[in-house]
C-alpha cells in the first residue's frame, strides 16, 4: 500500500502540471470570457442566450449525430478488431488501419467530395449496379459516413488490444460447456472487452460533439453542430463571450456523460475492491 | 492460431479498400496534368518534380514530421505517467474528477484549444514557433494516451504487483518488468494515435504558430481559398508511400530477428 | 521494455537527423542580413516573384499563410510574432485601423503607388489610403454552368428562386454575402442596418431553401469544375479558378447590384523591419510585377499600368473587369461593428437551420 503511494506521488507530478497549465488554465479563461459581451461589459446574458430555441436544438442535432457517428463506429470497428486479432500478421495490419489517418484531413475530404460526387467513381458503381446516380454529398449519409472514416482508427485501436489479451483458452472454455457462439460472445468476449471498447466510445463521441469542418464540406452546412456555432463565434462574429459560453455548456455535457458512464466501471471496481 | 473464414475476409477487404480509398484518388490525381482533382487529361510526373524544387515545402514537412514525431513520444511519456497516477487513485470519485478534466481538451474545438494556449503563451512569455507548437500539441495529445492506457491498466491483475512486491522486488523494477510490458500495447496504440492528432492538426497550430515556423496542414488550410495545388498531392502521395514502406520494412525487419524469441515466448 | 527503449531511441535519433537537415536547408538561404516576412492567403503570390524580389534587393522573404481575416486579426492582435506585411480584405482594414493595429504608409518609399487606378484610390474604408493600397479586387456573382442547366442564363439574383433549379444552388458560408444576396434582390442596400429590411431579407432566403443544395466554402470550385454543381454564389477570383479548368462555366454579376471587394496590402504593428516592408510593397506595385502576380493568381489587379502588359483578352473580359456602368451598381462593405455583424450571422444561421427540415 504505501509503496504504490509512493509510486503514484513521482509520476503525478508532469501530468498534474499538465492539467494544471493546459487545462484548468484554459478552463478558468473561457469561464471568465464567457461572462462578457462584446463591449466587454460584465454580463449574464450569454447564458441565457443558450436557452433560446436555437442552441437547443443545435444541443440536441450534437448528440444525435455524435451518437450516430459513435453508433456506427463500433458496429464497423469491433468486427474488424475481432477479425484482426485473427489474421497472421495481426500487428501490420493493425498499423495499416492507422497509416490512412496521418494523411492531411482536408486533402481527404476533397478526395471524398471527388468520390461521392456525382460523376465520381461511387456513383458510377451504383449505375453500373442499376441503382442509379443518388445525390450522395450533402447528405445525413455522406456526413456520418466521412466522420466515421475519421473516427474509426480511434475505435478499433482499444477495442483490438482488449480482445488480443483475450485468452484463446475461455474460449474454448465457453464452448465446450455448451455455449452457441453468440453466447461466448455476450457472456464471455464482451464483457472482457467492455474497457476497450468504452475507451473508445470515449475518444469518438466526446469529439463527435464538436465537429465542425466536415458539416460544411460534406454536410453542406445541412448539419449544424455546437462546434460549428462555437468556430463561428470565436472567428465570423467574434463574439468571444457568447462562444466561450458554449463552449462551457458543451465541458458540463461531457462531465454529465462522464458521470453518467462510469457507473458500471468493472475493471477499475475489481481494481479497487482488490487494493 | 484458427485461421479466418471467408466472410471476415470480405469484410476486412472492405474496411481496407473504404480506408484507403480517398488516398489512393488523391494519388491517382497526382498524375494529372490538369489543374485539379478532377477530368484526368494527362499523365505527369510534374507534381512530383515540384515537390522536389520546393525548398520551402521542404522544410515544412520536415517541421511537421519532427513535430509529430517528438510531441507523440513526449504526450505518450506524460499520458502513461497520468493514466498510472489515475489508475493508482483509491478514491472512485477523485478519479472520475480527474478523467473528465483529462477529457476537456477532446471536446473543446480547436479554435478555443488554439485561442487560450495563444493568451497562454503570450502571458508566460513563451516566443511562438517550434517551442510552442510542439509544447501545445503535447498537450492536446495526452489525454487520448491515457484513454488508451487505462483500459490495459484495468485488465492487470493487480496481484501481480502485490506478487512482485512479495518477491521483493524495488518499485522500479515493478514498473520496468510488470507494468509496462503489461500496458505496451495501448502505449503504441497512445503513441500512434497522439501521430494522428499531432498531424491533423491545424486550428490549434495555426494560433500558437509565428516567426517562420510553418506546419504542413497550416499550409494547406489556407490554400483552400485559391485551391489547393496538385504539388500537394504529390507530397501527400510520396508520404503515404514513404510510411508505408517504412512500418512495413520495420515490421518485417522486426518480425526476422524476433522469430526465435516469439517461438520460445508462445 | 525493450521494445519501448528501442522505440524511443529511434524515435529521437530520426528526428534529431531531420532537425539537422532542416537546418542545413534554412542555412543556405540566411545569408542576407535583411528579413521581411509576409503574412498572405496560401497560393496569393507568384513564389517567382518573391525570388525575385530576395535577387533585387538582397532581402530575405518569410512567407506564411493564414485562411481568414478573422484568424489574420487574431494573430496580430495577440503579437508574439513579427508580420511585416498582410493582406486583409476591406472590411478587415477598417476593422484593424479601429483596433489600432496598422502603421501608416510613407508614400515617399512607395513611388509605384501611381500606378494604381484612380478609381480604386481613397475608398470610404480607407480615406486617402493612409493604411493601406488594394492589391486584388473583384465581385461577388453568380457562377453557373449552361450545360448543365439546358441554356439557361442569369441575369439578376431573382433568377435564383427559379422553381426549376430545386437542389441545384450553392450558396456561399459567409453571412455577408448570403444574407447580402437576399438585400440585394429586394433592392435594399448591402450595408443595411434596417432589422426590418434584414427580417425581410432572410424569409426571402428561407424561400429559396429547396432551391439550396449546399452552404460551403471554398470547396465550391472543386464541385463546380467538376460538374457537380451547376449554379453558385461566388467571388470572381473563384469564378475565374473555375473557369479556368471547366469552358463551360459563366460568370455574372447581377443587375441589382453586387459586391465589390478588395484585398489590401497593409503594414501591421507587428512590423519588425519597416523598410524592407515600404520596399516589398513598391516592389508589388510595379506594373511588370503586378501584370506577372495577377496572370499567376488569376484575379483582378487594380494596378492600371500593368493592364497594358497584360493579355489584352483578360483585360477586355468584362466580367472580371466591369465597366464603369457595371461598377456603378456595386456596393464596398462597410464596416458595421460587431452588433450588427452578429446579427446578420445570427439571421444566416437560421436560414441554415431551415435547410435541414
Amino acid at each position: 500500500m504505501m509503496k504504490n503511494n509512493n509510486l503514484r506521488s513521482i509520476y503525478t507530478i508532469p501530468y498534474a502540471v499538465w492539467i494544471l497549465l493546459f487545462v484548468l488554465a484554459p478552463i478558468g479563461l473561457i469561464v471568465y470570457y464567457s461572462f462578457f459581451d462584446l463591449s466587454g461589459n460584465f454580463t449574464l446574458m450569454n447564458y441565457k442566450n443558450f436557452f433560446s430555441s436555437v442552441y437547443l436544438t443545435l444541443t440536441i442535432s450534437s448528440f444525435w449525430y455524435a451518437f450516430l457517428i459513435t453508433f456506427f463506429s463500433l458496429l464497423i470497428a469491433y468486427p474488424t478488431a475481432y477479425f484482426l486479432t485473427k489474421t497472421k500478421h495481426k500487428q501490420l495490419w493493425l498499423l495499416l488501419i492507422i497509416i490512412p489517418s496521418w494523411i492531411n484531413l482536408l486533402l481527404k475530404t476533397y478526395a471524398f467530395i471527388g468520390l461521392m460526387g456525382l460523376y465520381g467513381p461511387l456513383n458510377a458503381f451504383l449505375e453500373m449496379i442499376g441503382i442509379g446516380k443518388q445525390q450522395i454529398l450533402f447528405t445525413d449519409f455522406s456526413f456520418v459516413f466521412v466522420s466515421v472514416y475519421i473516427f474509426i482508427p480511434f475505435m478499433i485501436l482499444p477495442i483490438f488490444n482488449a480482445l488480443d489479451r483475450l485468452n484463446p483458452a475461455l474460449i474454448d472454455a465457453s464452448r465446450d460447456l455448451g455455449a452457441n457462439s453468440w453466447t461466448t460472445f455476450k457472456r464471455v468476449i464482451w464483457p472482457l472487452t467492455i474497457n476497450g471498447v468504452k475507451s473508445g466510445v470515449q475518444v469518438v463521441f466526446i469529439p463527435a460533439l464538436s465537429l465542425f469542418m466536415i458539416t460544411r464540406l460534406i454536410a453542406g452546412n445541412k448539419v449544424i453542430t455546437l462546434g460549428t456555432a462555437i468556430e463561428q463565434q470565436f472567428l465570423v462574429t467574434q463574439n468571444w463571450g457568447m462562444g466561450s459560453t458554449i463552449a462551457v455548456f458543451l465541458i458540463l455535457f461531457m462531465f454529465i456523460i462522464m458521470l453518467v458512464t462510469s457507473g458500471n466501471e468493472r475493471g477499475m471496481k475489481v481494481n479497487g475492491k482488490n487494493r | 492460431m484458427e485461421r479466418i473464414g471467408k466472410l471476415p475476409k470480405v469484410f476486412l477487404a472492405v474496411v481496407f479498400i473504404i480506408l484507403y480509398a480517398p488516398i489512393f484518388y488523391l494519388i491517382f490525381y497526382s498524375f494529372n496534368s490538369g489543374g485539379g482533382m478532377s477530368n484526368f487529361e494527362s499523365f505527369t510526373l510534374e507534381h512530383y518534380a515540384a515537390v522536389f524544387e520546393d525548398k520551402r515545402l521542404i522544410i515544412i514537412v520536415i517541421n511537421t514530421i519532427v513535430i509529430a514525431l517528438l510531441s507523440a513520444l513526449l504526450s505518450t511519456a506524460i499520458g502513461v505517467m497520468g493514466a498510472l497516477a489515475i489508475y493508482f487513485m483509491r478514491n472512485k470519485k477523485m478519479r472520475n474528477a480527474v478523467l473528465s478534466l483529462n477529457n476537456i481538451l477532446m471536446v473543446s474545438p480547436d479554435v478555443i484549444i488554439g485561442a487560450s494556449f495563444l493568451i497562454l503563451f503570450t502571458l508566460i512569455g513563451v516566443k511562438l514557433g517550434f517551442a510552442s507548437v510542439l509544447i501545445s500539441h503535447i498537450a492536446f495529445s495526452i489525454p487520448i494516451v491515457v484513454i488508451m492506457v487505462l483500459p490495459k491498466l484495468a485488465e492487470m491483475n493487480p496481484t501481480l504487483i502485490d506478487a512482485a512486491l512479495d518477491l521483493g522486488a524495488s518499485k522500479k523494477d515493478i514498473m520496468k518488468r510488470v507494468i509496462i510490458p503489461f500496458i505496451q500495447p495501448g502505449i503504441f496504440a497512445g503513441f500512434f494515435l497522439a501521430l494522428t492528432y499531432s498531424l491533423d492538426d491545424f486550428a490549434v497550430t495555426f494560433f500558437v504558430t509565428g516567426n517562420g515556423f510553418t506546419t504542413l496542414s497550416v499550409e494547406i488550410y489556407s490554400m483552400a481559398r485559391t485551391g489547393i495545388s496538385l504539388t500537394i498531392n504529390a507530397l501527400s502521395g510520396l508520404i503515404f508511400i514513404v510510411t508505408a514502406g517504412l512500418v512495413i520494412g520495420y515490421y518485417l525487419l522486426n518480425q526476422k530477428l524476433k522469430t526465435p524469441f516469439t517461438g520460445v515466448r508462445k | 521494455m525493450k521494445s519501448i527503449t528501442q522505440s524511443v531511441i529511434l524515435i529521437l535519433l530520426i528526428s534529431g537527423v531531420l532537425l539537422l537537415f532542416n537546418r542545413e536547408l534554412n542555412e543556405g538561404s540566411k545569408t542576407g542580413k535583411d528579413t521581411i516576412t509576409v503574412y498572405n492567403w496560401g497560393q496569393y503570390i507568384d513564389p517567382d516573384l518573391l525570388k525575385q524580389f530576395e535577387e533585387e534587393t538582397g532581402i530575405k522573404v518569410i512567407y506564411e499563410t493564414f485562411d481568414s481575416n478573422e484568424a489574420m486579426m487574431g494573430k496580430i492582435e495577440q503579437g508574439g510574432t513579427s508580420y511585416d506585411v498582410t493582406i486583409p480584405s476591406e472590411y478587415m482594414v477598417e476593422m484593424m485601423k479601429e483596433k489600432d493595429l496598422l502603421i501608416p504608409i510613407d508614400y515617399s518609399k512607395v513611388p509605384n503607388s501611381k500606378n494604381i487606378d484612380p478609381y480604386f484610390m481613397d475608398l470610404p474604408f480607407d480615406p486617402k489610403n493612409k493604411y493601406s493600397i488594394p492589391y486584388f479586387w473583384g465581385t461577388v456573382g453568380i457562377a453557373f454552368n449552361p450545360t448543365l442547366l439546358e441554356g439557361q442564363t442569369f441575369e439578376s439574383w431573382d433568377n435564383l428562386w427559379d422553381p426549376s433549379l430545386k437542389q441545384r444552388v450553392i450558396l456561399v458560408d459567409s453571412a455577408r454575402e448570403t444574407v447580402g444576396m437576399g438585400l440585394n434582390s429586394l433592392g435594399y442596400s448591402l450595408n443595411s442596418t434596417d432589422t426590418k429590411e434584414l427580417r425581410k431579407a432572410t424569409d426571402k432566403l428561407k424561400a429559396l431553401r429547396t432551391n439550396v443544395k449546399a452552404v460551403i466554402g471554398d470547396e465550391v470550385t472543386q464541385l463546380m469544375i467538376n460538374n457537380e454543381a451547376a449554379i453558385s454564389l461566388t467571388w470572381s477570383g473563384q469564378a475565374a479558378d473555375m473557369m479556368f479548368e471547366n469552358e463551360d462555366i459563366d460568370y455574372i454579376v447581377p443587375e441589382e447590384g453586387s459586391n465589390l471587394w478588395f484585398d489590401n496590402i497593409v503594414i501591421p504593428k507587428t512590423v519588425d523591419n519597416i523598410d524592407g516592408a515600404h520596399a516589398f510593397i513598391n516592389f508589388m506595385l510595379d506594373p511588370e510585377v503586378a501584370a506577372q502576380n495577377a496572370d499567376y493568381v488569376g484575379y483582378s489587379t487594380p494596378n492600371l499600368s500593368a493592364l497594358d502588359l497584360m493579355d489584352p483578352e483578360v483585360v477586355a473580359d468584362e466580367r472580371f473587369y466591369p465597366d464603369e456602368n457595371t461598377r456603378s451598381h456595386l456596393e464596398v462593405y462597410k464596416n458595421l461593428g460587431l452588433e450588427l455583424l452578429g446579427v446578420y450571422n445570427e439571421l444566416f444561421l437560421e436560414f441554415k437551420m431551415s435547410l435541414n427540415k
